[in-house]
């Protein structure tokens, strides 16, 4: 077999895999998305606070140690213990769950009936409170995380792909648990908005606030539900990508990436999601390999996946999966 | 108070319970504005009770406080035998009290059946974690159970044929029906329909006075409705009450409020007729 095509099947596996992490943070953008049709600012860094809480906690670091230590003039740094990673995420679905509570009673709530741009504002503060509360609680440094995922070169693909194709194929293990546990999650949430009294409560408060109270949907029960839940995903999202490469400032900068994801699958879907960040995983992958090194000087990583999402807009703009925009007059 | 302590007999022979809902003086200001003067009536179980009245006369305000939407300034709510307290929205709704609204409040980018199962919701029981294991808890089970009684309704309304369709693409007329459905499946003690007709053909309005007739003698619903249209009112209701101004001109049997002097001004002494 000629080595291109090795080459390039290699990495449509590892663009999968990419895909599979981008398509992590755009969900949780879809959650919210649908459910109050608000468009997240702060989900990125919903993700890097989630992600810095669990090696917090992980590691026995005392939160807010520089401003006890400033105002005290002591040296805390930690705690004499450390937490096992299972306890440590459950403490930090804990934390994600009254952060939730907390956005709902101290900005959502006011904005009952508010135009989406309002708060979609409303997010973007939310997003540098939290960056700088993150830092102040837990510290800028950097941090690594390690909840004992396997990391490294997949041993058995390998020499699986060596035998066959006398070249083994690099593949991480990291991405492998990645891709079941985005798996296993979109499985979790789909059924969950469709076939729980919840998710379809969830739906009917997206689709209209009068409407839902008169059927007798509590909208703030719904809206710490929906952001509890995409504090969960956060968290997800923030363990693969903290474990690839650090907890640190630019993590929340994933959300960056997961815009075109989403106008590529559709801001309302789930599995929109999940094919979106395939087809860009794979794709910004494929083209730099066949197009991009060879022809455009490289590096074509960092755009490609904008300028797809642009011909998207112009042709598509509810994305593959979205849902059509219906207007009677 | 009406003389009818235990109930009356409808002219077409049905048997009208006791009161299940009583409004005492009730006043509501809006700031300097007063949209209802001091109003009281009752509304009793079975029947089919109408609030008519010329344009800002005060209807709709009169059924957001029945609804609880609006607390009165003044006087009380009475509701199978207790005073009501300033509640939540969607506390009403687990009250038993549904509502359609004058113009439409649907889930558009839902299916009509989502729609209607969402008038389930007080029903359903099982909590978060019980529907996570769907088959073993019995959560499957009772979707079903809700499932078929919103099949019911579906037939009742004949809106089969639209069951699967998103809500959005439907016509005004039908939109009514599928609200009027979502209302019916909270299987509520007290339906309030703002302005069912508004809007509709003849055709249509035809339809929708069935539909409410139906409902009414079917599943014995008690229904409170506001409407404009005087003919389909007094062809509908078994009393009604009508407001002029914020306040109360009129109460009784149709008939009783056809031949009524104050009524026949409001709506035919006055110049913008």
């Amino acid at each position: 077999m000629p080595d291109i095509v090795l080459y390039a099947a290699e990495v449509t596996l590892n663009g999968l895999m990419a895909g599979v992490l981008y398509a992590l943070v755009a969900l949780g953008f879809v959650l919210i998305f649908k459910a109050s049709g608000i468009f997240n600012y702060a989900q990125g860094v919903l993700a890097l606070f989630a992600a810095l809480t669990l090696v917090g906690i992980q590691k026995g670091q005392v939160p807010f140690a520089h401003l006890i230590n400033a105002m005290t003039g002591k040296h805390y740094t930690n705690f004499p213990w450390e937490v096992p990673a299972l306890v440590a995420i459950l403490l930090t679905v804990g934390v994600m769950v009254v952060l939730a509570i907390i956005i709902e009673k101290v900005v959502l709530k006011h904005l009952v009936n508010q135009a989406p741009i309002i708060l979609f504002m409303a997010t973007i503060g939310m997003a540098y409170f939290l960056e700088g509360f993150g830092d102040v609680m837990w510290g800028s440094d950097i941090k690594t995380l390690d909840v004992g995922l396997p990391q490294g070169i997949n041993e058995t693909i390998d020499s699986v792909t060596y035998n066959m194709f006398g070249y083994g194929f690099f593949i991480d293990n990291l991405d492998i648990v990645a891709a079941i546990v985005a798996v296993l999650l979109v499985a979790a949430l789909t059924v969950f908005s469709q076939y729980s009294k919840q998710g379809r409560a969830l739906r009917a408060v997206a689709d209209d606030h009068q409407a839902a109270l008169s059927v007798g949907i509590s909208l703030r029960f719904i809206w710490i539900l929906v952001w509890s839940i995409a504090g969960f995903v956060a968290l997800v999202a923030g363990i693969m990508w903290g474990s690839k490469s650090g907890v640190q400032f630019s993590l929340s900068l994933i959300a960056l990436k997961a815009l075109p994801v989403l106008m590529l699958g559709g801001f309302t879907s789930i599995p929109g999601a999940i094919v979106g960040g395939l087809i860009i995983g794979v794709g910004e992958k494929l083209f730099e390999l066949l197009i991009g090194a060879p022809f455009l000087g490289g590096a074509t990583e960092n755009w490609f996946a904008y300028v797809l999402a642009l011909v998207f807009l112009v042709f598509r703009p509810q994305g593959l999966f979205g849902e059509k925009i219906i207007e009677r007059v | 108070m009406n003389d009818m302590s235990d109930g009356y007999v409808t002219a077409d022979g049905r048997q009208i319970g006791g009161v299940i809902m009583e409004m005492k003086n009730i006043t509501l200001r809006f700031g300097g504005v007063v949209a209802i003067k001091d109003i009281s009536f009752d509304i009793r179980e079975g029947e089919i009770r109408a609030i008519i009245g010329p344009n800002g006369a005060g209807k709709s305000s009169m059924l957001n406080v029945i609804s609880g939407f609006y607390i009165p300034t003044e006087g009380e709510v009475w509701f199978h035998g207790y005073k009501r307290g300033p509640m939540r929205p969607y506390q009403v709704a687990r009250l038993g009290i549904a509502r359609t609204f004058q113009n439409i409040a649907l889930f558009d980018g839902m299916s009509v059946l989502d729609n209607i199962m969402t008038g389930r919701l007080t029903h359903m029981k099982s909590g978060l974690l019980a529907q996570a294991g769907w088959w073993w808890t019995g959560a499957a089970k009772e979707e079903d159970e809700h499932r078929e009684k919103v099949e019911k309704i579906i037939d009742f309304l004949e809106i089969q044929n639209i069951r699967k369709t998103p809500v959005g693409r439907l016509p005004y007329g039908l939109k009514k029906r599928v609200e009027l459905a979502r209302a019916l499946a909270a299987e509520p003690k007290l339906l309030l329909l703002d302005e069912p007709m508004a809007g509709m053909n003849v055709e249509e309005k035809e339809d929708m006075s069935r539909f409410i007739l139906d409902v009414n003698d079917e599943f014995g619903t008690t229904i409170v409705l506001i409407e404009h249209d005087m003919g389909v009112v007094m062809d509908l209701s078994d009393r009604v009450v009508v407001m002029d101004y914020g306040k109360k001109i009129g109460d009784g049997t149709p008939d009783e409020v056809r031949n009524n002097q104050d009524v026949i001004d409001a709506y035919l002494g006055v110049a913008h007729d």
